[in-house]
């Protein structure tokens, strides 16, 4: 692997930039790994990253059936934060967080994070006392928060209205430490790392079938022939249930579409992330300019990687509220994603009825931000067998349990 | 958007009438109910690709609830029928067939 610094800009500036290479391999598969992971998006990837990094498990393939990153790591609004409620979700999002703030070093590959702040605006009396109180979670969580008068909001966002027709902004949740990052780059540069560790990712490479003996996982079918492995790693967001399905097992999954757009690109107007969770939408501007737009998933089972139109109009109309300058914009893009929602709103990282087959899913609507801690967690719960820390809370069998991670009442919102 | 005929009114109601409410034809359980079968009827779910069977609120029309079925990879609606019904009435799984033949939904087919 080419290292990129200065220099390597220097040097092949020098030879017409010739000698940059490939940033990571296209091999064919092996008949065999010792790991499988199943899905090449942002938590796929960085499980495997974190399998070879952290655990020394590097005869690794990460399956992919479309291209790399091509899911929802490619397809929402690349907000990073971490100041949730619940002490298990508060842990890993931000451990994933804080990996983010060193990633870019860490795989020499520039994933343009940007720790700009993330205000969640509080519109209720409701919505400021729920606020006041993860401030107060997150203080004993470690996580640095704080809540915000509507003067600062202002300073910090100068374009927002405060006194809105229905809502007035009361306050806000901030956190300074929170931001964006370059998806796609997240994606390609743990691809990159994982390649130059030796470990295969295969695109356009479905899996049809998982092998089971006695129990136990042997392997998978895929569009490119049988491949054998000691452990699978189940990483795919919206078709965790038909994986599962393959595999024998249900799981507490449905799976809707969420969309986002952006705008016309426009010269820099904030600088900051906003979520307006009573209205429903959140609002970013990226590097290009463009206003970067997200809103509530849509209600019904959907894997069309498309939503409904009324949606997107109840999130624009929301923000213009909040925005009126908004009103003014052109909107230049729409797409939408499979996002898994379990019956809490929480994830799972997990083992499952079948041994060696391990399961990364149900990040709903709020994956992104979670990469690399969720990487981080798999990978320990798949090298060890046994999950640790950061992924125990998150097991399968919580739901029959009881024993729930119930952050959607306490955001209030999806997230 | 969706369009769906509701089988109470007969109106041709466009999505933002309607409400969604999850997977349908989940059999409640009682007090001699096994921990599994609670947590299956609470939680798990079908999700399948394909032939779904669902209900829906009129919400902003009637206010009945009623039974859809429908795919959840073309967005195509086979037929709506009254919700007081434990499966799927015999001229809704022929009109999935004639579209969908060899279709399966938990036990059905």
């Amino acid at each position: 692997m080419k290292r990129y610094s200065a220099f390597a800009i220097a040097r092949e500036a020098l030879r017409d930039h010739t000698g940059w290479g490939r940033a990571w391999g296209n091999p064919e598969p092996r008949r065999r790994y010792d790991a499988i992971i199943v899905g090449a998006g942002g938590h796929g990837l960085a499980t495997a990253y974190y399998l070879g990094r952290n655990h020394g498990i590097r005869n690794v393939a990460i399956l992919e059936k479309g291209w790399l990153g091509g899911g929802n790591t490619g397809r929402n609004t690349t907000i990073i934060r971490s100041n949730y409620l619940q002490d298990p979700s508060a842990a890993i999002y931000e451990k994933a967080r804080s990996l983010y703030e060193t990633l870019s070093q860490e795989l020499n590959y520039n994933i343009m994070f940007s720790p700009r702040g993330v205000m969640m605006l509080a519109q209720t009396e409701h919505e400021v006392r729920g606020y006041l109180r993860t401030a107060q979670a997150n203080a004993l969580q470690g996580v640095k928060t704080e809540f915000i008068g509507p003067k600062r909001v202002k300073e910090l966002c100068p374009i927002i209205r405060l006194e809105g027709p229905r809502y007035p902004v009361l306050g806000a949740l901030w956190q300074a430490r929170a931001g964006t990052a370059r998806h796609d780059a997240v994606a390609w540069g743990y691809a990159r790392a994982c390649s130059d560790m030796g470990m295969h990712v295969i695109q356009k490479c479905e899996v049809t079938g998982i092998r089971r003996e006695g129990g136990r996982v042997t392997g998978v079918d895929t569009s490119r022939g049988r491949i054998d492995c000691d452990k699978l790693g189940l990483v795919v967001a919206g078709h965790s249930g038909r994986l599962a399905e393959m595999a024998g097992f249900r799981l507490p999954i449905e799976s809707v579409a969420l969309q986002a757009l952006v705008s016309e690109p426009i010269k820099p107007v904030m600088d900051v992330v906003v979520m307006a969770n009573t209205v429903h939408g959140y609002l970013s501007q990226s590097d290009k300019g463009e206003m970067v737009i997200g809103g509530g998933a849509d209600g019904f089972n959907n894997y069309t990687q498309r939503g409904s139109f009324h949606h997107v109009e109840e999130t624009v109309r929301a923000l213009v509220e909040t925005f009126p300058m908004l009103s003014r914009l052109k909107m230049l893009r729409w797409w939408g994603g499979i996002v898994d929602m379990t019956g809490d709103r929480s994830p799972i990282i997990s083992k499952t009825p079948v041994e060696g087959v391990f399961l990364n899913c149900g990040w709903g609507t709020g994956g992104f931000k979670a990469i690399p801690g969720s990487g981080w967690a798999m990978a320990e719960t798949m090298a060890r067998g046994e999950p640790g820390p950061l992924a125990a809370e998150f097991s399968l069998d919580r739901f029959r349990e009881g024993r729930f991670i119930d952050e959607s009442v306490a955001a209030g919102v999806a997230h | 958007m969706l369009r769906m005929t509701c089988p109470y009114c007969g109106v041709a109601a466009e999505e933002t009438e309607l409400a969604p409410g999850g997977e349908a034809h989940l059999a409640r359980v009682g007090p001699e109910g096994t921990d599994d079968a609670f947590h299956a009827y609470l939680f798990a779910r079908e999700n399948p690709r394909g032939v779904h069977f669902e209900r829906w609120r009129h919400a902003m029309g009637c206010g009945k609830w009623f039974h859809a079925a429908r795919c959840t990879v073309t967005l195509e609606v086979f037929g709506t029928y009254p919700a007081q019904t434990t499966e799927p009435p015999e001229h809704i799984r022929e009109a999935i067939t004639a579209k969908r033949p060899g279709w399966t939904w938990r036990d059905l087919s």
